[in-house]
């Protein structure tokens, strides 16, 4: 009955820009404290941290939909996944020009210098980089172009991307190393959830089982 | 005297901020009725905290050395901006986590290598010197910096009187520490209570303060009330907050950050532009609240002319 109703949110057309005005709205609370003067010691430090931690929001959200969608039964999710990992990509933008900005103040030698040396600055850039050629091969057209298989195996480099993320965090705070071990925590559920979902999934064609019979009967 | 209004008062009299926070917020109350009002004010107070939530009392300073020209930060700035892991690892956590911080009957307690060991009050630490406002740059090893008119007096007023024996090579400093009052400490990752070590000669050092107010006022909670030391040629973590222990000693004292990551945070922890933090570059600050880091930082915090000396023929890069 459930699945019914979901259905027909998941499918309004109004969902879409819902979704996405919703996706816009850390963006308003970064600025909101500026628009009223509040005191923000360390503008910068404010904006990149915020604009970090949602970049792993919205990477964990985009790796929820399809374990989520198969889970649940609503095949429909999927329409809003795109959006999701352009929003993680859009937040990644930002922060990575605040680092170029604030930080290395547009010095690009400066810039290499620090990819090369700081190893969560190596694993942080790697995570963005990672999500560009997503980004560009976001459209309809360069899922035709690419075809559905190799596009789906370039898109797996988000996984890599994530993981990236969570290093570059781990690896950045002094101590309170409990809220990046809890996006590692998610991050590898998720992935977990796919290497057991292929398992389940691999052809059943695999030769020299010995009881095929008993297999398929635990798999299922 | 110290206390504006009455030298009768003690500090242990001074209003803990709860108390009156309730007082003015249960006047406030008393101007509006019912649940739905109530509500709407939680509302508001949500969204637009108190811009100001420590009054501290008022402090009579003389003018101190040592101070720089440059431009303070505000004091909405220095008090919502704070490294106290004990009371939450994010620098806009102590101020709400630290209001209801009980310092009242504090004492010091000297102890060690020292003739005269003893405890003192508040009150008696506040009468051992005149109190000098000194304005000092402050530089975190995270990578900002700051500008603070601090109050107290230097440190050595406080060793001379313990009369340190020829023993005495080191001061171990330590923090308050108690779980009831401080309870998200057990989140901050480093082990508890804070201690901090400074060499004997670096403790005398007439830069080396023990601080006792800020801003004309006593320290707030959230800044290491209600004594603390400020160290400006080191970086922030040497300048332990919350002091209540004091101890002269033989050898070099294990200190919090350094028994947490000794490649990282060294005993001596100068602010050197040339040493870099294994992880990050310190040869550029962010002067809060600019966002740019634009500012080259000095060798020893630009107080190089006091305390450049004290490290002559050491190797910085070793004994970072």
């Amino acid at each position: 009955m459930w699945k019914r109703y979901a259905r027909l949110v998941l499918t309004s057309r109004w969902t879409k820009p819902i979704v996405f005005v919703l996706c816009l709205a850390p963006l308003a609370g970064i600025a909101w404290p500026f628009l009223w003067h509040a005191t923000i010691p360390d503008p910068a430090a404010f904006i990149q941290h915020a604009t970090g931690d949602w970049i792993l929001r919205f990477l964990v959200i985009t790796l929820t939909i399809t374990p989520l969608r198969k889970i649940a039964g609503v095949p429909e999710m999927i329409r809003f996944r795109r959006m999701l990992g352009l929003f993680a990509f859009f937040y990644a933008c930002l922060h990575f020009l605040t680092y170029i900005g604030f930080d290395k103040l547009f010095d690009l030698s400066e810039i290499w210098k620090d990819v090369a040396k700081r190893p969560y600055i190596t694993v942080g850039f790697t995570a963005f980089v990672l999500l560009i050629p997503l980004a560009i091969t976001s459209t309809a057209g360069w899922i035709r172009r690419l075809g559905g298989r190799r596009w789906q195996m370039l898109h797996r480099l988000i996984y890599v991307s994530a993981i990236c993320g969570v290093i570059h965090y781990y690896w950045l705070v002094k101590s309170a190393v409990i809220r990046p071990l809890i996006y590692g925590a998610i991050v590898a559920v998720l992935l977990a959830w796919r290497v057991g979902d292929w398992y389940v999934k691999r052809p059943k064609t695999v030769p020299a089982r010995p009881t095929p019979q008993r297999a398929s009967v635990s798999g299922s | 005297m110290l206390i504006r209004r009455s030298p009768v008062l003690t500090y242990a009299d001074v209003t803990p901020k709860a108390i009156y926070v309730n007082r003015r917020k249960f006047l406030r109350g008393l101007g509006v009725a019912g649940a739905a009002v109530t509500l709407g004010r939680g509302l508001v107070d949500l969204i637009s905290p108190e811009t100001r939530a420590y009054a501290g009392t008022k402090l009579a300073t003389i003018k101190g050395p040592f101070s720089t020209d440059e431009k303070m930060n505000t004091y909405d700035e220095v008090t919502h901006y704070n490294n106290y892991y004990e009371f939450g690892v994010d620098k806009n956590q102590p101020a709400q986590n630290a209001a209801h911080f009980n310092t009242s009957h504090w004492t010091v307690s000297v102890e060690g290598e020292a003739k005269n060991r003893r405890k003192y009050s508040m009150d008696e630490i506040l009468k051992l010197a005149p109190l000098e406002e000194r304005i000092y740059r402050h530089r975190c090893v995270e990578g900002w910096s700051i500008v603070v008119p601090w109050i107290g007096f230097s440190f050595s007023v406080l060793a001379n009187l313990a009369e340190p024996t020829p023993k005495a090579k080191y001061v171990a400093f330590e923090s308050y520490f108690d779980t009831g009052q401080m309870p998200l400490a057990k989140y901050a990752g480093i082990e508890l209570p804070y201690v901090e070590g400074l060499r004997l000669d670096e403790a005398m050092n007439p830069l080396t303060l023990l601080c006792v107010g800020m801003y004309g006022e006593t320290l707030p909670n959230q800044d290491g009330a209600p004594v603390r030391m400020v160290i400006p040629w080191k970086y922030g973590f040497k300048s332990i907050k919350s002091i209540v222990k004091v101890r002269f000693v033989k050898d070099e004292p294990p200190t919090t950050w350094n028994r947490y990551a000794p490649r990282e945070y060294g005993f001596y922890s100068n602010v050197n532009p040339t040493v870099d933090h294994p992880r990050w570059s310190q040869a550029r600050e962010r002067r809060l609240p600019e966002f740019f880091k634009t500012h080259k930082t000095l060798m020893f915090n630009g107080y190089g002319d006091q305390v450049a000396s004290l490290y002559t023929g050491m190797d910085l890069r070793k004994n970072y």
